[in-house]
């Protein structure tokens, strides 16, 4: 049932929704099908495209380096989700007890997150490489230096950011109910884990999700960094994709079909982890 | 008693010496910004000397060499015009989404949720390719780029917290007289303070660091973002100009720290707020 007001509103649409759904279809919805629809064509440059069916797909999942940087995507997504996330909660924990300048301290945590991947990259390559060059090697010696060297900078950057969601959420755990098991003689580590982890669930969800999706997309630090050095093998899904549009003619088509399956991995691991995590969710 | 005082002054020294050991990636940068490009691969980690300090030339080469100001002002146009656009219409349309709630609110909401999960890569090539079509590879043109490409997660967090903001104010306003531009500005705008705070800072953090979206649908010669600069003064198969580079890199962080010095709490709020109620 539309309220008095709701059809007073509704009238004004062409003010209130139109220049957001016109730039919507401009930047989203019309290059969204379009990259559905060249996903199944051989093209150059968009009005070329000649239909080739799945054939685009299936020289993606045939292309090693494709099926490689999708590995190593996982593995650093992994590593980094743990890493980011155990040591955010760890940082915002001590920072939520009473302690002097624990204020400084989140800020100068929270700093690189203001920093451009792209500078950030090089900020690394600088200090890695000066480390590195003791050994009279670089980063770009093999794609094991590149993945720990993003790992590295990925808990710089994001730690500073998932610890300010969870100083929030655990700014929101009731004071109460940890006085409360206080009270009844639970240990320090026991209302840890039977209190304020639970309850910090919500918190929880949000940093896993977006520490996950940003291993999953990171493309700027990458690029940066190794640029896939040495022969791709540190190239993470990104910016294989990109290298493929970019980097090879012929290959658009490829590069198109690789976007939507890089597109389904991330809606379904979105999906997944979000129901896993929200289901442990509970109320006080 | 003793025991937890002397407790919390350990950790205090502890996270001084990480807080330290967290500043020295940038401070490294600096020192290097000073030095002669030959020597920062080489003497990393040492304070520049009378033989291998380079003055400010580094500076005046980089900025040269990138043409810095005018891509920091290129940036800082895209940045505040796509902000305040994204801002003003995705807060108009949710409320729209919220109030009018029939099928067609419904269904647009539904897309704009859709919007969220799509990396980049998926549209990528498309809208490159439309952007250079339709005359929007301007720094205007990508603020239309910016609010459709971006619109999804402000709908999303502004619909949420229309939600919970009771209408009978705005019925009470509408009887009083008060049309519908009014009771959205002069109502639910200021209700709507904090997550536009939230909004406009995950929004300016995205939108001046981004560096793949305007590298490939602005006209590159005639517009250059800082990222877009830095990532230039590469070249050519892995040939850097290191003392260029380390003075563009502090270039860039400065305008950064500024900002955040000066406005600090309401970042660190804004993120906060914006993740707990997303």
């Amino acid at each position: 049932m539309l309220t008095m007001k709701g059809k007073a509103i509704r009238r004004w649409w062409p003010l209130f929704v139109l220049p957001t759904l016109i730039s919507f279809l401009l930047g989203f919805i019309t290059p969204l099908i379009q990259g559905m629809y060249l996903s199944f064509t051989s093209f150059t440059t968009v009005s070329d495209a000649v239909w080739v069916g799945l054939k685009n797909y299936r020289r993606a999942l045939q292309d090693p380096e494709f099926l490689h940087a999708f590995w190593f995507t996982l593995l650093f997504t992994i590593v980094t989700t743990i890493l980011v996330n155990i040591l955010a909660f760890f940082v915002a924990y001590m920072f939520t007890k009473a302690m002097k300048g624990a204020k400084i301290f989140r800020s100068v945590f929270f700093m690189p997150n203001l920093i451009g991947g792209i500078i950030l990259g090089y900020i690394w390559q600088l200090l890695l490489n000066g480390v590195l060059a003791h050994w009279n090697i670089s980063l770009t010696y093999s794609a094991t230096y590149g993945f720990w060297g993003m790992v590295i900078l990925v808990c710089w950057q994001q730690i500073g950011y998932m610890m300010v969601i969870y100083i929030a959420g655990l700014q929101n755990v009731p004071n109460d109910l940890i006085e409360a098991a206080a009270v009844d003689g639970a240990s320090s580590k026991q209302i840890l884990y039977k209190i304020t982890i639970p309850m910090m669930m919500p918190s929880i969800t949000v940093c896993s999700f977006l520490t996950v999706t940003n291993g999953f997309k990171m493309f700027d630090q990458n690029l940066a960094l190794t640029n896939g050095e040495p022969s791709n093998s540190s190239e993470m899904l990104a910016l294989n994709i990109y290298n493929t549009f970019y980097g090879r003619a012929g290959f658009e088509g490829v590069g198109q079909a690789k976007a939507v399956i890089f597109l389904l991995v991330v809606a379904v691991i979105a999906i997944i982890q979000n129901r896993i995590t929200t289901r442990k969710e509970v109320q006080a | 008693m003793i025991n937890k005082i002397s407790h919390a002054k350990v950790w205090t020294i502890v996270f001084s010496i990480l807080s330290i050991a967290w500043i020295f990636p940038i401070v490294l940068v600096l020192v290097n910004s000073f030095k002669q490009k030959a020597f920062i691969s080489t003497s990393t980690f040492s304070i520049p000397n009378a033989k291998t300090s380079a003055g400010f030339e580094n500076y005046v080469d980089g900025i040269q060499k990138t043409d810095f100001f005018m891509s920091f002002l290129w940036t800082f146009i895209i940045t505040v015009g796509a902000v305040v656009i994204i801002l003003l219409c995705t807060s108009m349309c949710a409320w729209w989404i919220v109030r009018v709630n029939n099928k067609f609110s419904v269904a647009i909401y539904l897309l704009f949720l859709l919007n969220m999960i799509v990396p980049f890569q998926m549209v990528m090539f498309p809208l490159s390719r439309l952007a250079d079509l339709s005359g929007l590879n301007t720094p205007w043109g990508l603020w239309l780029v910016y609010l459709g490409f971006g619109a999804g997660l402000p709908v999303f967090i502004f619909t949420g917290v229309i939600k919970s903001i009771p209408d009978e104010i705005e019925e009470a306003a509408m009887i009083d007289g008060a049309n519908t531009f009014r009771i959205f500005f002069t109502i639910v705008v200021p209700m709507m303070r904090s997550s536009i705070i939230s909004i406009a800072i995950l929004e300016t953090m995205w939108i001046w660091n981004d560096y793949l979206l305007p590298y490939l649908t602005l006209d590159m010669q005639r517009f250059k973002t800082i990222s877009i600069a830095i990532q230039y003064l590469r070249g050519g198969y892995g040939t850097v100009d290191m003392g260029a580079m380390m003075a563009c890199l502090v270039l860039a962080i400065i305008p950064i720290v500024i900002f955040f010095a000066v406005c600090q709490k309401y970042i660190i709020q804004g993120i906060a707020a914006g993740a707990v109620k997303g």
